[in-house]
């Protein structure tokens, strides 16, 4: 009898669980999503010898579309680059050509960072692809966060696992790593700077490592950040690009 | 017959303008059959090499594969059907799975390509029989652990990995070192093991090596989610010259191909210097030629004068400057056949042993009998144009002005 309601009570703790992790991914998904979002921000690459700040001008429009326009430094200046779907497209001022990256070129990374272009291609929901699992509490720059693993449930993702930190009261990730199928971590993000825009909590700096490489990774910074906007349409057009 | 003999005693008389004109044609001649036979050499050599360690006796493709475009690796594999396995386990193809990955030696980030070959395959001279461990101890593995085959290659930490030596340059690695390498599965989810390179091996054919790393099939089929797949199939007989299935026979005409453009190119650049330094020593011929008909006049009055017609007078000149050639061919032929004896011997050894393009490190020229016999025949046919051209002059010749020796 005991071991019949110790089965039950464990059954029942695990399911609560399960429930939490998603309910927790769902508020993170939440926070992070949003109609539509276009910010300025700034990322710097750090290289061997030195490191390179690029800013850019961002829309996006759900997961799916988005469109960037670089704006300093000056080689970089007027580069645009487009996603629609799981198509991507880079138009360059100095050739005034667009050309669209695929298969192998996606795996490049974008302008030397430590992402890649397929790193920007990733559009679905946490919650659809994943099953998340709660597996602790960690305090992460002084603020309790949830540990959450996240194994994927479809077959075509990028990263088979993900561990996500995620802060207890504001819902948006703290940290998070990225694991190859044989468990092996490969990359790492680090996320800070939390603000409350428009009434949602959401990190505006971001640090991404490529935990295969040396290398300090690269930052991203999100300025002037707004959400909900009104997106002309032709934003995310391909003849955007050479405007 | 009178002809010849004369030219030769006239040629012999000349003495040491002779022998210089003759001196130079032969180094003409040597060097155009040396620089031909290095190239015929370098084109054997390059075509042995080549279908040893790449192609054997052709291939046969996955009907997306192209070998020049990176792009249709990803999608480049299939199965392999009843009749390629009984032919793979009969030893008469080996398959060979390409795929895409990038590699991490000590924390640097390289693109590289991996390639899965059989173990036990004998066809190419790749030592693949070193990555044997890797493949029996993932068998080993599947047998005891009982995983799944797909997730096999897991129960190994270290996979052995051979590459070759420009490879090892390019990733600054060593037999024994070990690194990880990531890649892509079928479904593109990223996964990442650790290598170790237990051979580093050494082959002429740069495009076997550049950039490639090869890992047993079974790993790779394992790693990439791709069981019983390949790209291409490497032909060791001769019995398979044509498509098999959807697999797309390449013949070894196609295969060589790069290499016969690379030659072509070669031969057609050589032909500049061989025909300047040809032309120097054919325009010797000619100056003598001339200065011949200017000084000899009386000689061709007497000629006349004893019965000879002007044409046979044409001939006597054209000959003799012909058989510089004759000579040229003789004294090229003293030192020429123990040089190229003693080169074909010892070979000509090049330092640079990476440019690229399939080139043995020593190169030892091949004369066909076919490449002598042509030289000849064209040396002495220009030689005997050369000669015919200022002697035209003596057929205008009024005989009793050149009895006198009175110039035209």
């Amino acid at each position: 009898m005991k071991t019949i309601i110790t089965i039950i009570a464990l059954l029942v703790g695990l399911t609560g669980n399960a429930q939490d992790a998603k309910t927790i991914l769902q508020k993170v998904d939440d926070n992070m999503s949003s109609k539509n979002r276009v910010f300025e921000s700034t990322m710097v690459i750090h290289g061997k010898r030195n490191s390179r700040t690029i800013t850019s001008r961002s829309y996006s429009e759900g997961e799916k579309q988005s469109f960037t326009e670089y704006l300093s430094p000056a080689r970089e200046q007027g580069t645009k680059m487009l996603k629609v779907n799981d198509q991507l497209w880079i138009y360059s001022p100095s050739t005034d050509r667009t050309i669209q990256i695929s298969g192998h070129m996606l795996r490049q990374s974008v302008m030397g960072s430590d992402l890649s272009y397929e790193d920007m291609m990733e559009d679905r929901k946490l919650t659809e692809v994943y099953e998340p699992k709660v597996t602790g509490e960690e305090t992460i720059e002084g603020r309790k966060a949830y540990v959450l693993e996240l194994t994927a449930l479809v077959s075509d993702l990028a990263y088979h696992k993900r561990k996500m930190w995620i802060d207890t009261e504001r819902f948006v990730p703290v940290k998070e790593e990225l694991y190859a199928k044989s468990g092996q971590l490969l990359k790492q993000t680090t996320l800070s700077d939390v603000q409350q825009i428009q009434g949602r909590w959401f990190p505006t700096s971001i640090v991404f490592k490529d935990m295969l490489k040396d290398g300090k990774g690269t930052e991203f910074k999100m300025t002037n950040i707004k959400f909900n906007q009104d997106i002309p349409a032709y934003i995310f057009t391909k003849a955007a690009l050479k405007k | 017959m009178i002809a010849l003999k004369l030219a030769f005693r006239n040629l012999l008389g000349a003495g040491l303008r002779t022998w210089l004109n003759v001196t130079v044609l032969s180094f003409a001649f040597v060097v155009i059959i040396f620089y031909n036979g290095m190239l015929n050499g370098w084109d054997r050599q390059g075509k042995r090499d080549t279908q040893a360690w790449e192609v054997g006796q052709g291939q046969l493709w996955h009907p997306t594969y192209d070998k020049y475009d990176v792009f249709s690796i990803q999608d480049a594999h299939g199965l392999m059907e009843t009749r390629e396995k009984q032919l793979a386990v009969e030893g008469k193809l080996t398959p060979i799975l390409i795929a895409q990955g990038t590699a991490y030696p000590e924390g640097r980030m390289q693109g590289v390509l991996l390639k899965g070959i059989d173990p036990e395959q004998k066809i190419l001279k790749i030592p693949s029989h070193l990555l044997k461990q890797t493949a029996t101890a993932a068998d080993d593995a599947t047998a005891t652990d009982g995983a799944t085959e797909v997730d096999v290659h897991y129960a190994i930490d270290v996979h052995h990995a051979i590459i070759g030596k420009r490879m090892a340059k390019s990733l600054k690695v060593g037999e024994g070192d070990q690194m990880l390498i990531r890649w892509r599965d079928k479904n593109g989810t990223f996964d990442a093991l650790e290598v170790k390179i237990v051979a580093v091996f050494k082959s002429d054919v740069p495009s076997i090596d550049n950039g490639q790393m090869y890992l047993s099939l079974q790993t790779l089929q394992q790693m990439m989610d791709m069981p019983g797949e390949a790209t291409i199939l490497v032909s060791g007989t001769e019995e398979i010259n044509g498509n098999l299935g959807n697999w797309v026979f390449k013949d070894l005409d196609f295969l060589f191909t790069e290499l016969d453009e690379i030659i072509l190119s070669k031969r057609a650049g050589s032909m500049i210097m061989q025909s300047t330094l040809l032309l120097i020593a054919l325009l010797a011929i000619f100056d003598t030629q001339i200065l011949s008909i200017f000084r000899r006049q009386k000689e061709i009055g007497t000629y006349i004068a004893l019965g000879m017609t002007r044409a046979q007078v044409v001939g006597i000149f054209t000959v003799e400057g012909g058989a510089h050639s004759i000579l040229a061919a003789l004294v090229g032929a003293v030192y020429g056949i123990p040089l190229f004896m003693w080169l074909a011997a010892k070979g000509i050894t090049f330092g640079v042993d990476d440019m690229g393009i399939t080139m043995a490190e020593t190169i030892f020229p091949y004369y066909s009998l076919g490449l002598i016999a042509f030289t000849t025949l064209f040396v002495i046919a220009a030689a005997t144009i050369v000669s015919y051209i200022p002697a035209r002059r003596i057929s205008k010749m009024n005989p009793t002005d050149a009895l006198r020796g009175k110039v035209n």
